[in-house]
């Protein structure tokens, strides 16, 4: 296996993207990855993306993206794990890259969410879940977290509020990151009078509906200078997973396959959680936060939120997470939200991430989770 | 929901059928095929009695497309006698105080709106016991 670089990235601003399809979003994150690397050749390009057949009456879109960016005739395939897909698209390219079956990979994750109404997103993204035991019966994805964080306040005689400061870190976040779709900061205020989705989850608690395109170019670590920026390495790509249904789990609580891909992304890159500089998490709801702190063994179990309440997950924290806003600040269209935070992990090992650099920051970890904790991917990047 | 779709489920929707593992005696429901612990085929069809407790539970105030009309609607994640979770909707719970580790039991209702297909689906909720038939403790 061949050591892998990141050497470009590029993502459009996430939002309501309302006058720019699939195809726009996908070709302009691409073209600035590429101005970014200053590199002229991709042999393949992989497409992140979990819903362009359900929200935007189109398959095929790997074809689709080549042939809109130019790329046409070079390899360009799907790749799909649901909400992971962004995650899963990198490890792709990994892979390709380090066996040597290609050298200059274009990763980039896409998705297009807001042309279709609330009720029709939140049905396309159920299909994530177990469509004739999850689904069918109307357990939507908030539900199927609601239900996770009832059972978590339960246990460890939390209350709701307890969750806010996960929200309020990753606006806060957000303010400082021109491709954010929520640039304002909350209060704890706001969180408690937000509306309830499924209670105990509320909007605040939830990564928003939205459009946008991420892009990294890799290649091989010893070809990885010639590039116009600082390479970023790849030293751990792991994916693992875990029952399709939430209830099949021995404990829902525990979410194992976050924990193996993080474990096995480790111990690749030969570190334990606290050479961690930052991680970028799968902040879909303010609990999945909380369960991937103490999967990846962050924090022991039920004591996430203390490490929330206590700061250390803000950008001056010992682990800062969602350092550009997470997927609850800077927007989640899912397909697309693992290769943001791919892109943001880049960009603060690179010291470019402005007023919200984490000082000094040398190894970062992003790790994009499909359907409830079905199935992780887990990357570290280092300088 | 496709008929063909429906006519599969209909053990484990009317039935609560699930599987028996002969190696492990380990109990499953969904069904399914490989017994993830002990890697036995061959499951056998297991009926489950309908008896469960309450694990957690949420009341959707955003429902998913062919929910509308039912919302808002309370689902939920329940302990069943024999040992799996299962996640389902709570039916006769509007007004009930809910509590964690409640006795619930399996009823037989309609699922949600008549879709595109025209036809009803039913299948599994559970409801919490009625206090006549509830176990003295």
């Amino acid at each position: 296996m061949r050591d892998v670089s990141v050497i470009g990235v590029g993502q459009t601003p996430v939002g309501e993207h309302w006058d720019r399809s699939l195809r726009d979003l996908a070709v302009e994150a691409i073209a600035e990855a590429r101005r970014d690397a200053g590199v002229d050749r991709v042999d393949a390009l992989y497409v992140g993306n979990m819903l362009s057949g359900e929200l935007a009456g189109q398959e095929n879109v790997a074809t689709l993206v080549a042939d809109a960016a130019g790329l046409l005739p070079k390899e360009a395939l799907k790749i799909e794990a649901a909400c992971a897909s962004g995650g899963a698209v990198l490890r792709a390219a990994y892979l390709a890259v380090a066996c040597g079956a290609h050298d200059y990979v274009l990763a980039v994750g896409v998705e297009k969410m807001t042309d279709v109404l609330t009720d029709g997103v939140t049905a396309a993204l159920a299909l994530a879940a177990d469509a004739d035991y999850e689904a069918a019966h109307g357990i939507t994805f908030a539900a199927l977290n609601a239900i996770l964080m009832r059972r978590y306040m339960h246990e460890h005689r939390a209350s709701h509020e307890d969750f806010a400061p996960f929200s309020i870190n990753a606006h806060r976040n957000a303010a400082l990151n021109p491709c954010a779709m929520y640039r304002q900061p909350i209060t704890l205020e706001d969180f408690i009078r937000s509306p309830i989705v499924a209670d105990p989850i509320n909007i605040l608690d939830s990564a928003g509906i939205s459009d946008g395109a991420a892009a990294l170019l890799v290649c091989p670590a010893s070809e990885a200078r010639r590039a116009r920026r600082p390479p970023v390495r790849i030293t751990g790509s792991a994916c693992a997973t875990d029952t399709l249904g939430l209830a099949e789990r021995t404990d829902p609580l525990v979410w194992q396959a976050v924990a193996d891909s993080a474990r096995l992304a480790c111990g690749q890159a030969k570190l334990k959680p606290k050479d961690i500089d930052l991680f970028e998490l799968h902040d879909a709801f303010t609990i999945v936060s909380v369960l991937s702190l103490e999967a990846c063994g962050f924090a022991d179990r039920g004591s996430a939120l203390k490490l929330a309440a206590e700061g250390r997950i803000a950008l001056e924290g010992d682990i800062p997470i969602c350092t550009l806003g997470g997927l609850k600040g800077r927007g989640h269209p899912v397909g697309a939200s693992g290769t943001y935070q791919l892109v943001e992990t880049a960009l603060q090992l690179r010291g470019e991430a402005g007023p919200a650099q984490v000082k000094g920051a040398s190894i970062g970890m992003a790790q994009s989770v499909g359907g409830s904790g079905s199935v992780a991917v887990t990357h570290i990047l280092q300088v | 929901m496709e008929l063909p779709r429906y006519h599969r489920l209909r053990g484990p929707y009317y039935r609560l059928e699930g599987r028996a593992c002969p190696g492990c005696s380990r109990r499953f429901f969904p069904p399914r095929s490989v017994c993830p612990s002990c890697k036995s085929g061959g499951l056998r069809p297991f009926a489950f009695c309908g008896r469960a407790t309450l694990y957690s539970w949420s009341h959707v105030l955003q429902p998913a497309r062919g929910f509308a009309s039912m919302a808002p609607y309370t689902v939920g994640m329940v302990r069943l006698e024999e040992g799996p979770l299962v996640s389902a909707q709570l039916a006769d719970a509007d007004g009930v105080e809910l509590a964690v580790g409640m006795p619930l039991e399996m009823v037989t209702r309609k699922i949600r709106d008549a879709d595109e297909h025209g036809y009803i689906v039913y299948g599994y909720k559970f409801r919490p016991l009625l206090m006549a038939t509830r176990p003295r403790p």
